[in-house]
């Protein structure tokens, strides 16, 4: 299991896994679980996108992804905040089924972009996602007082009739930055639960946001490291075991918070 | 005559594949418009999307036991309709996050399920139809498990219709009625679960949440009452099903050549820009809006 082809999986699961707890904390304190699910499925289409003008899949991912946080952007200043998402990620998944059908890309491929591939992670894959995910973390320390106050007091904003502010765009782009880190090494589904789940039991069990952040990074890290393990000893997909392990956890954290309460 | 041909390709009115196609379409777009219609209002879209992808679990379950697929889709969502009722979310982030974790879970069977179908069977065509759905490949059979699903959803859209509508906007009131808001909730998911297990075996995942919100959405922008919006969504939803019907079918003459393009690709393109037209009228002030409430 740490043989030297398991080495780049290892490193790939633990930045992954730090950096979408971070984000997933955010996500979890603004109720954005939708955005999380969207914009990976939605900005898949720019893998198919990429093999079909063939220019590197990740310029396609990140073209999609920021493209897509744009129009739910967009969207949002009209409309409630899950219409404007479900209405950016239809129109993006439909693109996407377009630029399926025009390519002769293998079906097997387009599953591993959506139920991931994390234990055949090459090397030159391995180096893109660590810088994307260093700008990530680099941009949510950056911004983190702002972004914590926005997505608190975001209702109130809202009612008082204030526009969205601008760091509900930096937030989309952060999701983004996420989004086009993780597809290609890890897949949509596993990087969807490891945005809600850990940070969403972390909030249950926590009481400041300060530990709320480091008790999500620690549950991310325990559910995929534990999942990888159990991936590589059943052969069963990862994403079965990153979503049950997820689900247990939450529940696990409803449970204390009932017996604390 | 020329310019009629090139609008409406020779043979669309008479292939038997569009027209079932035209029949579950347009019966998709008035169930989708009325449980749309409370989806938008209630913001519950989040909930409407998922349900089209745990489905697909159930979908991959029967398949795995050899079950016609629509069973499985309508129990798993029945079930996770009760379930996410019964866990009393009032708070609408909570809502959401929950929603999340159990279709992260439930996404993560589908990938065991589908796993276990391809290492038991050969090839992942079927995975590819289970997850994307076509409306080009519906058997005519289940045309009657059709009208049966719709006609149960809207009926309980009906029966409930002001304890909904009343839910929907004001808790406090329904209360103040000693009606239990619950009892609408459940209701609203229980249809909702019908309406998209129904829309996600037919036409596909992608089409079953755009038909939900999209022609809600725009219809809530030109409506004034409740009963113009859900007239409003359904015409919508099916001009939109027979645009992207009849353009997809002539897209089998446009490059690449004798290779269309998907229909739902046409169907959201023409949902959405029926919606960016609804932005040039001017806001008007109406109780439902789907915008800012």
């Amino acid at each position: 299991m740490f043989a030297p082809f398991m080495i780049n999986a290892w490193i790939t699961a633990s930045v992954v896994g730090v950096v979408s707890a971070v984000v997933g904390f955010f996500i979890a304190v603004r109720g954005q679980a939708f955005l999380a699910h969207a914009l990976p499925n939605g900005a898949f289409a720019g893998a198919a996108m990429a093999s079909l003008v063939n220019i590197n899949p990740l310029l396609g991912l990140g073209i999609f992804s920021v493209f897509g946080a744009g129009i739910i952007a967009f969207l949002e200043k009209k409309l409630k905040k899950d219409t404007a998402t479900a209405l950016g990620f239809v129109l993006l998944l439909a693109i996407g089924a377009l630029l399926l059908s025009l390519t002769t890309e293998y079906s097997q491929q387009i599953f591993a972009l959506l139920f991931g591939e994390i234990l055949g992670v090459s090397s030159t894959e391995l180096l893109p996602t660590v810088i994307l995910a260093l700008v990530t973390l680099g941009l949510i320390s950056f911004a983190y007082r702002p972004l914590l106050y926005s997505s608190v007091l975001e209702e109130v904003a809202f009612s008082k009739k204030v526009s969205p502010d601008i760091y509900n765009i930096v937030f989309l782009l952060i999701v983004a930055l996420v989004t086009t880190m993780a597809i290609p090494v890890v897949g949509t589904l596993l990087i969807f639960t490891l945005l809600v789940a850990p940070a969403a039991t972390a909030r249950l069990i926590s009481k400041t946001p300060k530990t709320a952040l480091w008790f999500s990074v620690g549950l991310s890290l325990i559910i995929v490291y534990l999942s990888i393990a159990m991936a590589y000893w059943s052969n069963w997909p990862i994403g079965f075991f990153i979503g049950t392990l997820g689900v247990a956890s939450y529940v696990a954290g409803k449970l204390y918070q009932k017996v604390t309460s | 005559m020329n310019i009629l041909h090139d609008i409406v390709e020779p043979g669309f009115f008479s292939s038997s594949v569009i027209d079932t196609a035209l029949v579950i379409g347009c019966l998709t777009a008035i169930v989708s418009a009325v449980a749309g219609t409370f989806t938008v209002l209630r913001s519950q879209s989040f909930i409407g999307h998922a349900l089209s992808d745990i489905g697909a679990t159930g979908g991959a379950a029967a398949y795995l036991v050899g079950v016609p697929t629509i069973y499985g889709f309508v129990a798993i969502n029945l079930a996770i309709g009760v379930f996410l009722d019964a866990l009393g979310i009032n708070n609408k982030k909570e809502r959401d996050i929950v929603t999340g974790v159990v279709l992260g879970a439930s996404l993560g069977l589908t990938a065991l399920f589908l796993y276990l179908d391809t290492t038991n069977t050969s090839g992942s065509g079927d995975t590819m139809n289970l997850l994307f759905g076509s409306i080009l490949t519906i058997q005519p059979s289940l045309i009657n498990v059709f009208i049966v699903l719709s006609a149960l959803s809207i009926a309980l859209l009906i029966v409930y219709y002001r304890q909904l509508l009343l839910s929907s906007i004001d808790t406090d009131l329904l209360q103040a009625k000693r009606r239990s808001p619950k009892a609408a909730s459940l209701v609203f998911l229980l249809a909702l679960a019908l309406a998209v297990s129904m829309s996600a075996i037919a036409i596909g995942a992608i089409l079953s949440t755009a038909l939900l919100v999209g022609p809600a959405t725009a219809a809530t922008r030109l409506a004034k009452d409740m009963k113009s919006t859900f007239i409003y969504a359904s015409l919508i939803g099916g001009v939109s099903i027979f645009l992207g019907l009849l353009l997809s079918y002539d897209s089998y003459t446009w490059p690449p050549y004798h290779h269309g393009w998907p229909v739902s690709f046409f169907v959201v393109a023409v949902i959405f820009i029926i919606y960016l037209l609804t932005l040039l009228k001017p806001e008007a002030k109406t109780r439902y809006k789907a915008g800012q409430v």
